[in-house]
């Protein structure tokens, strides 16, 4: 279980990361923390798996991805799991989810296809569909950006 | 333009930033430079626009939260209106207007599933939404935003 001091400290690392020599004790000075304290429990929560990474994230238009694409699949059950290692293997794709089947949006696995180009992306996912045999999918491109931000936790306990 | 430096250096710090007192110096010795150099590549980097965020990125799920991708129908004259009214919740990360039968596609992330149905029943219920899809994930086999550059 998360105490208050980890709800501090999650808040706080969704602010800019200090790009200067000893960043750690920097954001512990700010919460009022010993920078070994910061630090066992940051390394604490990658170990648990809290933290999935711990890094840096890209802006992809500017390092030369400018075009991408969530495309949905239908995919029999029998067949998902071993279809989702499969793109979730291809670098091409950053996410690929399993979700349920609508009545009337029957695909059930999610990925995000990233490229150059448009033109790209759909001969990625003409190349995915015939690697697996899946035929029926959907590739819907952006169109408008509304909004697009990193979420900021356990912003209501400041 | 990125140079070969500034490529090894996205690469690395992409996977791992490290979890050390001086952790541009850790960088800095992979990379056979000085903490200064690495630390001042990162700063133009990120004024640049390359670099969008870094610290960690926790999982959500881990942390208790419900997370959900929502596809919305929305009558073309009400999609403004619908997107804002949206994009007023902290959970919403990502907001986007696509092509197809569904044109608005949102991420929700709350601290419970309590909220999480308040939320999507408000806005199923916002002026021009014809039909509101909850599309939780039950499965992810990958959720990283990582690119090798060459």
């Amino acid at each position: 279980m998360l105490d208050d001091i980890d709800k501090k400290i999650i808040c706080a690392m969704q602010d800019e990361f200090p790009l200067s020599a000893e960043p750690y004790r920097e954001i512990a000075e700010r919460l009022g923390i010993d920078e070994v304290e910061l630090l066992n429990r940051l390394k604490k929560y990658k170990q648990n798996g809290q933290i999935r990474k711990m890094g840096a994230v890209l802006r992809h238009r500017e390092v030369g991805y400018s075009a991408n694409a969530l495309c949905a699949w239908i995919i029999p059950n029998d067949r998902i799991e071993e279809i989702g290692q499969f793109m979730a293997s291809k670098e091409a794709i950053t996410h690929c989810y399993i979700r349920a089947e609508q009545p009337e949006f029957r695909y059930n696995l999610y990925t995000m296809l990233h490229g150059h180009t448009r033109q790209e992306c759909k001969q990625m996912a003409e190349e995915l569909a015939r690697e697996t045999g899946i035929s029926e999918y959907i590739m819907l491109f952006s169109t408008n950006e509304w909004k697009k931000t990193s979420m900021k936790y356990f912003r209501e306990i400041e | 333009m990125l140079t070969a430096f500034d490529k090894a250096l996205l690469n690395i710090i992409q996977t791992n930033l490290p979890l050390d007192s001086r952790p541009f110096l850790v960088l800095a010795n992979q990379l056979g430079t000085t903490e200064s150099v690495v630390i001042e590549r990162l700063r133009t980097l990120k004024e640049n626009g390359y670099i969008r965020r870094i610290g960690p990125f926790f999982d959500s799920v881990k942390l208790g939260y419900a997370g959900t991708l929502v596809a919305v129908q929305v009558d073309a004259d009400y999609v403004e209106s619908v997107a804002e009214a949206i994009n007023a919740y902290t959970g919403v990360t990502h907001n986007y207007e696509r092509e197809g039968q569904f044109n608005l596609w949102f991420t929700l992330l709350t601290p419970d599933i309590e909220t999480q149905r308040e939320i999507l029943s408000y806005i199923g219920n916002l002026p021009g939404v014809i039909k509101l899809l909850d599309l939780p994930a039950s499965k992810k086999f990958k959720v990283s935003v990582q690119f090798t550059l060459e």
